[in-house]
């Protein structure tokens, strides 16, 4: 099982410069965040606070399903989903 | 005639400005910005000329404007936009375009339409992505119903630490004044409801749903003013 993760301009410099980075035998958004913790460090610590939630300026959407309103990390994931990271921007 | 504010009269504000005034007679336009002009600014900030550096932005851009369209009707406000400004800046528009570069200003902007009950027009560019939502208070989803509110300082770039592609500020600047004068005409704004997102370096765009949280503190059903400002 498959899913692709969209990493937003922001973060690429964590997992040099991938705009889409696939990971395997990922049941949730956590062990997906997990996987690609190991793979990139830094990048858990962006997308979540010392307590393991998400933090409050960064979201996740499964496909096109806001995981904040469902089952937040614990979120399951079907082989073929789409993780796309969507932080918070202020430049103008 | 109708008033368009306009926050920040930088990247985003200069050309949505200008686009909102070849618009002119459509509304009237106030522009709301406490800082001023520096050299840096000039490559993205379309309105400034060298000689305007160290002047106030909002002044430079209306005497900037004047020339380009006459006839516009312009405030300039040098003021800072915040939770205690932002009745009295507000007063009287019916369209808010939020183009300022710090995110306590923006979540503040937010907080503000929402309980104002004025549409909002959300823009934002770091580096070579871009942001527009829309906000229709009462109807759709908001800034808050996406992000819980604005990171600590230093947590995420500014657009002063990883800058800011020039052209894409034209793009998104532009996309928020198209959004601003479907609102101004009583027509359907395009961001409703979604958040478009430009990545200008692989030239690719996206739109992700924001549904609307009924938890949200700034428009959902709980009390607006439970709105927390960390």
């Amino acid at each position: 099982m498959a899913v692709t993760v969209k990493i937003p301009a922001p973060l690429r410099s964590l997992t040099q410069n991938q705009a889409e980075v696939t990971v395997e035998n990922a049941a949730t958004v956590q062990a997906a965040v997990d996987e690609l913790s190991r793979r990139f460090p830094g990048l858990k610590e962006r997308l979540l606070d010392d307590k393991g939630a998400l933090r409050r300026y960064v979201n996740i959407f499964r496909n096109e399903e806001d995981i904040r309103h469902g089952k937040s990390l614990q979120t399951a994931l079907s082989d073929g989903d789409k993780l796309t990271i969507v932080p918070a921007i202020a430049g103008g | 005639m109708k008033t368009a504010v306009i926050l920040g009269a930088g990247g985003l504000g200069c050309p949505a400005a200008l686009a909102l005034a070849e618009d002119a007679p459509l509304a009237r336009l106030v522009l709301v910005d406490d800082d001023r002009v520096e050299r840096s600014n000039l490559a993205r900030q379309i309105l400034f000329r060298d000689a305007d550096v160290g002047r106030p932005k909002a002044e430079a851009a209306a005497d900037r404007l004047r020339k380009l369209v006459p006839g516009v009707q312009l405030e300039p406000r040098v003021a800072r936009f915040a939770p205690q400004t932002a009745a009295e800046l507000l007063r009287g528009g019916d369209v808010l375009l939020d183009g300022t570069d710090d995110f306590e200003t923006r979540f503040a902007a937010n907080d503000a339409a929402c309980a104002l009950g004025i549409p909002l027009v959300h823009g934002a560019a770091l580096a070579w992505t871009g942001q527009l939502l829309t906000v229709l208070p009462e109807r759709g989803s908001c800034l808050r119903c996406l992000f819980e509110g604005p990171p600590p300082p230093g947590a995420l770039p500014t657009c002063a630490e990883a800058g800011v592609a020039s052209p894409l500020c034209g793009v998104v600047g532009a996309a928020m004044a198209g959004e601003a004068a479907r609102l101004l005409r009583g027509g359907q704004p395009l961001a409703l409801g979604r958040l478009h997102q430009w990545d200008a370096l692989r030239d690719r765009e996206r739109d992700v749903p924001v549904p609307r949280d009924p938890r949200c503190p700034a428009c959902g059903l709980a009390s607006r003013a439970a709105v927390r400002h960390p």
